[in-house]
């Protein structure tokens, strides 16, 4: 790409005084810049910021617009309205009436939520008078770190350390009972737009998925042995769409036809539907709904019932047809104005016919511009509007229930508000990850996510994942593939292995998803540059030869015979920064359609404009832009730079670099890295890597080891792995600079020499160098936490902490309290070993009943009472290596009394089995661990940290890694750091340049001497440094062996499990093995005697156990016999027993 | 003839490999060769030429050894002569950032200046501290405020005392007769200014700093060395004349001052070969077809430019003689144990 722009420059200057108009485009110097330009502004969860901040600010006060008011049914006079909705800044409430404000770090720290009151004004009526109530808390909403109500909006560095927060931390996650969590972006086919489809029967159908604030349903038209039907679930039976059409008041057939198209073959398509009518008797609006009205579901019918007591069928079905079917097409209820639903369902039929001709393509499920991306905003709206209705149903109820029970004191609805439905609804649904959305029958788990503080590209990796609502276990390609128009939207790397590859998905860099733009303005704006009413024209008109619907979000507003001029002047304003910058326009021509979307969840990224073949943004700009002069906004409010959504992506043309912009080109991309995420963008040279290593890459990166944060010291996460010397890339790429990886980096750079040593570096084992062990390579901290809570019990005991038990004779403290302090906890600093008591804690021995009902119970069964001891429940250190203890801390919250968190710390030196990986999807354990004088050098004395064994090159093919090497030996000879951006990065040519000027072979191979021998070896090494990651496998963590140990109490059989103690498990395929050879004395003493072999008596006249000689069944101990079998199979045999099934034992005497 | 002669004294670098790295004149191996050792001639035969000398590195010429020999050197000076090192912390206080065992990590890798000679082993069950065996340093180092800190700057160093630890704060204890054997010159960190760890106002460290004498093979912190390495002689044939701009060109591929333009008396500019010790086998030339054939790279087998870069302790010409003195003890005990086997 490098060689192909750098002819473009040359030939540009040759031509340049020849004829300038005719040059080609220049290229615009450093116009990478407007990526962290654009990232100053939007930042890398600022889609998550967005999609809250919308909620906090705007749909929270529609929310409460849409349930405003309370109304009963016993007291006509009575009402409570809201006036306003707010939601304060966050605090926490210390016992009554104590609130102050809170920091999120305090929140994890004591386990608590960091959430923020949610006030409302109220209007009501008390009694006989009109009651206003401002500032009345209803329920606490977790408040998303960063985002404009949290207590870090906008701060700087300086203040983000008082508060003991990482600057670098993206924030976009919430800290429900302590834990950060994150809610995932979830991917759903877009609302509210028409889709033709194969049914499972395969025929043609045009389904539409109608969301409004109340309900959500799909209706579909189909086609059924040449007519045509709308099925939809609130019908029992499909109904033909003539009758919908008659129902919807279009009664002469000639308007129903012509709404579907006056063409030939449509009509003919649709004459059978139309016969069908008539045959079925169907010719009145009064009829129709009368044949619906018999077919609705009893289901529908209570829910219109419930809200409209005191109507026959006929309204009911009118409803339906309002409200439920297509529920997104707006009705003029009073009227019962159908126009517009009629058109919209002759659309549709429209659609289906000309599919079934073949005239217009079966619509792509899979393509982005269908899909739409929920945000945490829009989730927890869906949320708070549920526990608002019920909040609201729960004080409806109590009214209704009080307030005709005339009483003393007026009913206050104010002291019956109960703040805990919304809390806790809110803290629950993201602690857990189950949202249940009743109104839309709506349940789905796994929506939220612990936010992974492995290493900090995991976490950022976190905040960019998006979930796909496809089953995973489905063996799907279509959805799990990568699709085209993902370009740019999605990181084509990013996803990982196995049962979620394709369908977890990473957002690119510069991939903004929008949130709702009011549509009001919008339609209003497409009036005034001419659209025409639709209800006011017939079949003919809409499908006139030049004439084009306008739709809105799925909804059609009009239709319109200059269509050009509507989407040049709708991309005019918007480019002048009149309309919202995220409103998009696009249009199908086959369709003849204009599409115009303001909805939220679409993905969208900037591009370049192009004018007249000319780039709006020159190298003028740009310098402006470093200069500080110009922000991204400039760029937007003058038109330099745009938005456009994957459908208007669609429509354009655009060129990925400056040479290949012609005429027709409409749009320019920024920078082509982009297209990559973040997990991704930190590979160097991946263009030059097979595609599967750069995918292995971004999971493994996000195991690496380094810094997590600033505050990494401050925090008392469960596990925490930090790499004690972690180092800046010396290949660096764009990208890593713009997530600000530098200042946090997850790995070292490593000299590496590519060679073979000894035998233990086959299967991509590494061999390491002592010396840099012991001077701090790989070497990382591992914190642990355990918490010890202090309850209180229904019988006011409560848990205790005593002091170290001393020994009389020594007056020292026994082995096991070694460590602990005078009040019962470890110290700071001491050394536990294994098995060594952290907490000395002991629970009261009775929890329920107090000290005086367990005297009177005791001498009432005629015992004498002893005071009842504690029992010890120490928090014990079980581990075979030890630790340290880093941090104790006391503190308290809301659901416990209190807690004592422990942080336990170990430092660890790499060891041979550790796992290591290089930024190429390269992984290996270290195999051997050499001394320094036994590696290889070369002739400037340097051993390398890392040998590496060359088999692990030609199958792979990741030939970035080479290059890492070259750009980071060049990097270190000339004392700067080098690019490997992915499509640019520093060129091969230019690195062996400096490499041969410093006096080093251009290849990057160097001469080295055995260290074992003193000669050369025969052979000329790959020697430099490459970026290693240390993983989070270590042996310490995975080492178990076992010989006697622990059984578990029902099967007496060795448990299962490392954590357990438990025995590695002989399976049915091992078992096989044995028998296949025939070691059948192999197999009894594996499966029984080293397991659970038993002794029981067995009768052999009746075959059922006996006991102790003895058969209970037969009363006779003549024929009982004792045998051996595994405790499982006795165990088995009783089971069956008990369900009535007699297994018998018949014994033979053995020959 | 002359072909044998060269894969019997010189390694010739080739484009892609490099070939005869392997000394393959042991006794009887070349008819014609009288390769049996002979004391006499190896005494005539072996050179030390020394290039520089100053109190951290070194580098000599050794010309007449085998490889194996050399390498010895080099493997002792790396891994088995002994030297001082901090191996036991004693933490009374640490408010740093830093955790212990990491602070602990970074105190033992100090080189310290103390004579690894005038100091014994230390007996790993004896846990006292002996004059002979143990070198014990304070670190006791508190951050404040600087009272006279400027209001506006905003550098750590200003603002607050202390801010810094560096080896220079380490203070030498003498234990026994400590005080009298040694100056007070004679033990200290290496370098004064080694940053161990950095403080804020209300930090301290307080540490008791053991020190041990131990070797290189034990733990990289106990190598008297930075490293000690050698490479082999370059020699840089020529085997046509170069003139001119290929002699230029020529001259670039190597590093400054390998190949030298000599002015011919046909007024060409002839490349001849000057010092061929400062080439770093880049193999540049032999990428170029012109000179392929021309030009030919070797290394002579038995020429090793030894360079040692010492830690601080003691001087590398020192170090080089102890590690000469540790082989020879070596083969002394090598003898010793065949005598013995022998006569038992």
């Amino acid at each position: 790409m490098g060689v192909q722009k750098n002819k473009t420059l040359d030939s540009y200057d040759a031509i340049e005084d020849i004829d300038q108009l005719a040059a080609p485009v220049k290229t615009i110097e450093d116009k990478w810049k407007l990526v962290p330009a654009f990232l100053q502004i939007k930042g890398l969860v600022k889609q998550h910021l967005d999609s809250f901040d919308y909620f906090v600010n705007t749909e929270i006060k529609k929310i409460m617009l849409a349930n405003q008011e309370i109304l009963i049914e016993s007291d006509p006079s009575f009402y409570m309205r809201y006036l306003n909705i707010e939601v304060l800044s966050p605090s926490i409430e210390e016992g009554y009436n104590i609130v102050r404000p809170i920091t999120p770090h305090e929140c994890r720290l004591r386990d608590m939520s960091y959430s923020a009151p949610i006030s409302v004004d109220i209007e009501y009526i008390r009694g006989k008078e009109r009651v206003i109530r401002k500032g009345l808390i209803i329920g606490r909403l977790p408040i998303m770190l960063r985002s404009c109500k949290c207590v870090l909006y906008e701060k700087n560095e300086a203040e983000m350390a008082k508060m003991r927060e990482c600057p670098l931390d993206p924030g976009g996650y919430f800290i429900t009972r302590g834990t950060e969590r994150v809610i995932l972006i979830q991917e759903q086919i877009s609302k509210n737009r028409m889709l033709i489809e194969k049914d499972s029967k395969d025929r043609f159908q045009c389904t539409v998925t109608s969301t409004t604030q109340q309900t959500k349903t799909k209706t579909a038209v189909y086609e059924s042995k040449g007519r045509y039907f709308l099925a939809h679930n609130s019908l029992t039976d499909d109904i033909p769409i003539v009758i919908i059409f008659k129902a919807y008041g279009i009664q002469s057939d000639q308007e129903i036809v012509e709404l579907v198209g006056y063409e030939d073959h449509i009509v003919n398509s649709f004459s059978a539907s139309i016969e069908e009518c008539h045959r079925l008797g169907i010719f009145t609006q009064m009829q129709a709904l009368k044949y619906i009205s018999t077919r609705m579901k009893s289901s529908t019918k209570q829910f219109a019932s419930a809200q409209y007591a005191n109507r026959n069928r006929i309204d009911e079905a009118r409803e339906l047809l309002a409200h439920i079917i297509l529920a997104h097409v707006p009705v003029k209820v009073i009227e019962y104005n159908y126009k517009l639903q009629a058109v919209y369902t002759a659309i549709m039929v429209r659609r289906v016919i000309q599919a079934q001709l073949g005239h217009v393509n079966v619509d792509d499920r899979d393509y982005y511009g269908n899909k739409r991306l929920e945000l945490a905003g829009q989730l927890i709206a869906l949320l708070f509007e549920d526990l608002l209705k019920r909040f609201n149903g729960d004080l409806q109820k109590v009214a209704n229930k009080i307030i005709p029970r005339q009483r003393a004191s007026q009913f206050d609805v104010v002291k019956h508000i109960r703040p805990d439905i919304i809390t806790n609804g809110l803290v629950i649904a993201i602690s857990t990850g189950n949202w249940t959305i009743k109104r839309f029958k709506m349940e789905r788990h796994g929506v939220t996510h612990v936010l992974s503080r492995l290493s900090y590209v995991a976490g950022i990796g976190m905040m960019t994942m998006i979930q796909s609502q496809f089953e995973k276990t489905r063996k799907v390609s279509g959805p799990r593939s990568l699709q085209p128009s993902q370009w740019g939207m999605l990181c084509p790397s990013d996803t990982p292995e196995g049962e979620g590859c394709g369908l977890v998905k990473n957002l690119a860099l510069m991939t903004h998803i929008t949130t709702d733009i009011e549509e009001k303005p919008l339609i209003r704006l497409a009036q005034n540059l001419g659209i025409e009413d639709i209800t006011m024209m017939n079949g003919e008109e809409i499908y006139a030869e030049n004439m084009y619907i306008v739709m809105l979000n799925g909804n059609i507003i009009g239709a319109t015979n200059k269509p050009k001029k509507l989407i040049d002047s709708i991309r005019f304003l918007r480019r002048k920064g009149y309309l919202s910058e995220f409103i998009s326009v696009y249009t199908l021509k086959k369709q003849r359609v204009i599409n115009i979307s303001s909805d939220s969840g679409r993905l969208c990224r900037p591009y370049i404009i192009v004018m007249k073949g000319q780039p709006r943004v020159t190298s003028q700009h740009i310098q402006e832009l470093t200069l500080g002069q110009k922000t991204f906004i400039d760029f937007l409010r003058q038109g330099l730079v745009e938005y456009l959504d994957v459908n208007e992506e669609g429509d354009s043309n655009i060129a990925v670099y400056e040479k290949d912009v012609n005429k027709e080109t409409t749009h320019l991309e920024i920078e082509p890295f982009t297209l990559l995420g973040a997990c991704a963008g930190l590979i160097p040279y991946p263009h030059h890597n097979q595609s599967p290593r750069n995918t292995y890459q971004c999971a493994m990166g996000k195991q690496a080891m380094g810094a997590i944060g600033y505050n990494q010291s401050q925090r008392c996460d469960t596990l925490l792995y930090l790499l004690v010397y972690p180092q800046r890339h010396l290949v660096k790429t764009r990208t890593i600079e713009l997530i600000n990886l530098e200042k946090l980096p997850a790995g070292q750079n490593a000299i590496v020499g590519v060679m073979s040593y000894s035998g233990y570096d086959i299967e991509d084992a590494l061999i390491l160098n002592k010396a840099s062990l012991d001077r701090g390579f790989g070497r990382c901290i591992v914190y642990k936490k355990q918490v010890v809570s202090m309850k209180r019990y229904p019988n006011q005991t409560c848990d205790k902490i005593k002091g170290p038990l001393i020994n009389i004779d020594t007056k020292k403290p026994k082995w096991e309290h070694e460590v602990l302090d005078m009040d019962g906890i470890v110290g700071v600093g001491e050394i536990v070993e294994n098995k060594q008591v952290l907490v000395n804690k002991y629970t009261p021995s009775s929890t329920t009943m107090t000290l005086a009902e367990q005297q009177s119970s005791a001498t009432a069964a005629g015992n004498v009472f002893a005071e009842p001891e504690d029992k010890e429940t120490p928090l014990i250190y079980r581990n075979p290596v030890p630790a340290c203890i880093e941090k104790v801390m006391l503190t308290s919250n809301h659901e416990d009394m209190f807690i004592v968190k422990l942080l336990t710390r170990q430092t660890r030196r790499p060891e041979i089995g550790d796992k290591f990986s290089s930024r190429h999807g390269q992984k290996g354990v270290c195999g051997l661990i050499v001394q320094q004088e036994d590696m290889p050098f070369n002739d400037y004395g340097m051993c390398p940290d890392i040998i590496m064994n060359p088999h692990g090159y030609p199958s792979r093919m990741t030939i970035g890694k080479l290059i890492e090497l070259l750009g980071g030996k060049a990097g270190v000879l000339e004392g700067k750091f080098h690019y490997g951006t992915a499509f640019g990065g520093d060129k091969i040519v230019d690195l062996s340049k400096v490499l041969i000027d410093r006096g080093f072979n251009y290849l990057g191979k160097d001469v080295l001497t055995s260290g074992l021998t003193g000669e050369p070896l025969q052979s000329y090494i790959f020697f430099g440094p490459i970026f290693y990651q240390k993983l989070k496998h270590m042996v310490q963590d995975k080492m178990h062996a076992r010989a006697r140990g622990p059984r578990s109490i029902l099967t007496r059989q060795p448990t299962e499990g490392r954590s357990r103690d438990g025995g590695l498990r002989l399976g049915e395929m091992e078992r096989d093995c044995l028998i296949g050879y025939g070691a059948s004395m192999l197999i009894l003493e594996r499966l029984m005697i080293s397991s659970d072999q038993f002794q029981v008596d067995v009768c052999n006249q009746c075959g059922l156990f006996g006991y102790n000689g003895w058969c209970q069944y037969c009363k006779s101990s003549s024929d009982v016999a004792t045998i051996k079998i595994p405790y499982a199979c006795k165990l088995l045999f009783q089971e069956l027993q008990s369900m009535n099934i007699v297994p018998r034992i018949s014994l033979k005497t053995q020959i | 003839m002359a072909s044998m002669n060269n894969i019997r004294t010189r390694i010739k670098l080739e484009d892609t490999e490099i070939l005869h790295t392997t000394s393959t004149n042991f006794p009887g191996n070349y008819s014609g060769y009288d390769d049996r050792l002979n004391l006499d001639e190896f005494r005539q035969n072996l050179q030390v030429q020394i290039t520089s000398l100053d109190d951290t590195t070194s580098e000599f010429d050794l010309i007449g050894i085998d490889a194996a020999i050399a390498n010895a050197f080099r493997r002792i000076l790396i891994a088995e002569l002994p030297s001082m090192a901090i191996e036991k912390v004693h933490v009374t206080e640490n408010s740093s950032v830093l955790p212990d065992d990491v602070l602990a990590h970074r105190l033992g890798l100090i080189p310290l200046r103390a004579d690894p000679t005038l100091f014994i082993d230390k007996v790993a069950a004896d846990t006292k501290e002996r004059e002979d065996d143990t070198l014990i340093f304070k670190l006791k180092v508190a951050c404040k405020k600087n009272p006279k800190a400027p209001t506006d700057g905003d550098d750590p160093k200003k603002l607050y005392i202390n801010s810094n630890v560096y080896t220079e704060h380490m203070e030498w204890i003498p234990i026994g007769n400590q005080i009298t054997k040694f100056k007070p010159e004679d033990i200290g960190p290496v370098f004064p200014d080694i940053l161990i760890v950095k403080l804020r106002p209300g930090q301290e460290v307080d540490l008791k700093l053991v020190c041990h004498k131990g070797i290189g093979r034990d733990h990289a912190k106990f190598s008297p060395v930075c490293t000690g390495s050698y490479r082999l002689m370059p020699e840089i044939i020529l085997k046509k004349p170069i003139y001119d701009e290929d002699a230029e060109h020529l001259q670039k591929c190597f590093t400054p001052g390998v190949i030298e333009l000599e002015q011919d008396n046909d007024g060409h500019r002839r490349a001849v070969v000057s010092k061929p010790r400062l080439d770093m086998c880049s193999r540049e030339a032999l990428r170029y077809p012109a000179f392929k054939d021309s030009v030919e790279l070797n290394k002579i087998r038995d020429h090793f430019i030894f360079s040692i870069e010492s830690v601080g302790a003691l001087r590398p010409d020192q170090l080089f003689i102890d590690s000469i003195k540790l082989l020879m003890s070596k083969c002394d005990r090598l003898l010793q144990e065949i005598d013995g086997n022998i006569n038992n």
